[in-house]
C-alpha cells in the first residue's frame, strides 16, 4: 500500500516537472518571437527579414508541438491514435505549398500581363484627413495630381510610412 | 495455445476485442477527431489569407496597425505590446487547464475547482482584450469591407487585410467564448459533485483538449497576423 502511494507521488512529481518545463519552454519561445518581431521593425534588408520570419515560423511550429504533445497529452497516447490524427493533418504540407505558390504565381502573372494592376500598386496615396473607404478613389486622384503638379506634393506622402 | 499467441502480445490483445484498441475513452477520441476537423477549418482560413497576401503587391504593416494600448494617450506607438499580453494570458490559462486536468486525475476536487476558476478568468480576460482591440480598430474605421490603413509602402490597400483579420480573429474569439462556456459548465458540474459520483474526471480532460486547441490556434493566428 505504502509502495503504491509513493509510486503515485513520484508520478505526480514527474508530471508537475513536465508541466513546469513545457510552460517555461512556451514562454521563452514566445519572448524570443517577440524580440525577433521588435528587431525586425528596424530592419531594411529583405533577405534578413525573410530569415527572421523563417525563424519565427520554426518557433511557432515548436510551440505547436509542445502544446499538442505535452499539454494535450498526444505523446502519451497509443501510436495508432496518434497516426490517425497526424497523417491526415500532414495534408497541410501540400496545402500550404500549393496555395502559396499559386498566390505568388497569380501576382507574377498580373504584374506581367496587367499593366493597370501593376501601375495601381505603385501609386502612393497622399496621407491626409480623408474619410475611410475612399482609398480607391484617393489612389486615382493621387495619380492625376502627380501628373498635374510638381513632385513636392507627392513626395511627403511616403514619409509617415517607414 | 497461450504460448503461441504471446508471440506479439500487444498486437493480439489490442485488436482482439474486449478492449479499446486506442486504450482511450470514446468521447476523448471523438474530441480529437473534432479538433482535427476544426484544425482544417482554421487551416483553410489561414492558408487563404496567405494566398491572397502572396498574390497582392502591397500589404499593410501590422506594426503600424496594431500599435495602440488601452488607457494609453492617443497616438501612442506600442506595437506588439498589447498582443503579447493577450498571448501570455492564453498560455497561462492553458497551464492552469493542465493543472486542472492533473488534479482531476488525482480525484482532487479542490484543485480542479481552483484551476478551472483561473482558466475561466484567463479566458474572460482574453475575450475582454479582444473586445477592446476590435472596438479600437472599429473606431479607427476598420471593419469588414472598410480598411483605413495604407500598405506598408504607402500605396492604396484593399479591404482584404481587415476582412481576413476580423473573420479569423472573430472565429478564434468565438472558439474562446465557447471554451469559456464549456469550462463554466465543467466548473458547475464539479461543484455539484457530478464527477465524484462518476468516479472520474474525464470530462475535464475533454474540455481541456478543447481549451488547449484554442491556445494552439492562437499561436498560429498571433504569429501570422502580428509578427509575419
Amino acid at each position: 500500500m505504502s509502495q503504491s502511494h509513493s509510486d503515485q507521488e513520484a508520478h505526480n512529481a514527474e508530471a508537475m516537472a513536465e508541466i513546469k518545463k513545457v510552460t517555461i519552454i512556451l514562454s521563452v519561445f514566445t519572448i524570443v518571437e517577440l524580440i525577433l518581431g521588435f528587431w525586425m521593425m528596424s530592419m531594411t534588408s529583405a533577405a534578413l527579414k525573410l530569415a527572421i520570419k523563417g525563424t519565427i515560423v520554426i518557433l511557432m511550429m515548436a510551440k505547436a508541438f509542445y502544446i499538442v504533445a505535452y499539454f494535450m497529452h498526444l505523446k502519451h497516447e497509443v501510436k495508432n491514435l496518434i497516426m490517425t490524427i497526424i497523417v491526415p493533418l500532414s495534408l497541410f504540407v501540400w496545402f500550404i505549398g500549393a496555395f502559396l505558390w499559386d498566390g505568388s504565381s497569380f501576382r507574377n502573372l498580373r504584374n506581367n500581363y496587367n499593366p493597370y494592376f501593376k501601375e495601381q500598386s505603385t501609386i502612393k496615396v497622399e496621407k491626409k484627413e480623408e474619410e475611410h473607404g475612399a482609398a480607391k478613389h484617393e489612389a486615382t486622384e493621387a495619380k492625376h495630381e502627380t501628373i498635374g503638379t510638381s513632385h513636392e506634393n507627392a513626395k511627403p506622402a511616403k514619409e509617415p510610412y517607414y | 495455445m497461450s504460448t503461441t499467441t504471446t508471440a506479439s502480445p500487444n498486437e493480439a490483445k489490442l485488436w482482439g476485442g474486449g478492449q479499446s484498441p486506442f486504450s482511450s475513452e470514446y468521447g476523448k477520441v471523438m474530441m480529437w477527431y473534432f479538433l482535427m476537423s476544426d484544425a482544417f477549418t482554421f487551416g483553410a482560413f489561414l492558408i487563404s489569407y496567405g494566398t491572397v497576401r502572396f498574390s497582392t503587391n502591397g500589404w499593410p504593416n501590422s506594426n503600424e496597425v496594431f500599435k495602440s494600448f488601452p488607457f494609453a494617450p492617443e497616438g501612442v506607438n506600442a506595437p506588439l505590446v498589447f498582443v503579447s499580453i493577450m498571448t501570455f494570458i492564453l498560455i497561462i490559462s492553458s497551464v492552469t487547464m493542465v493543472l486542472a486536468v492533473h488534479a482531476g486525475k488525482n480525484m482532487d476536487k479542490q484543485g480542479v475547482v481552483r484551476n478551472m476558476i483561473f482558466t475561466i478568468i484567463g479566458g474572460i480576460a482574453f475575450l475582454s482584450c479582444q473586445a477592446w482591440e476590435w472596438n479600437h480598430l472599429h473606431s479607427e474605421g476598420a471593419w469588414w469591407g472598410m480598411n483605413p490603413f495604407l500598405n506598408a509602402d504607402g500605396t492604396a490597400s484593399t479591404t482584404n487585410f481587415t476582412n481576413f483579420f476580423f473573420t479569423i480573429t472573430g472565429f478564434h474569439g468565438f472558439h474562446v467564448f465557447s471554451g469559456v462556456v464549456i469550462n463554466i459548465i465543467m466548473l458547475i458540474m464539479t461543484l455539484l459533485n457530478k464527477f465524484e459520483q462518476r468516479g472520474h474526471y474525464l470530462m475535464i480532460e475533454k474540455a481541456g483538449l478543447y481549451w488547449h486547441f484554442v491556445d494552439l490556434v492562437w499561436v498560429f493566428v498571433f504569429t501570422i497576423f502580428y509578427l509575419l
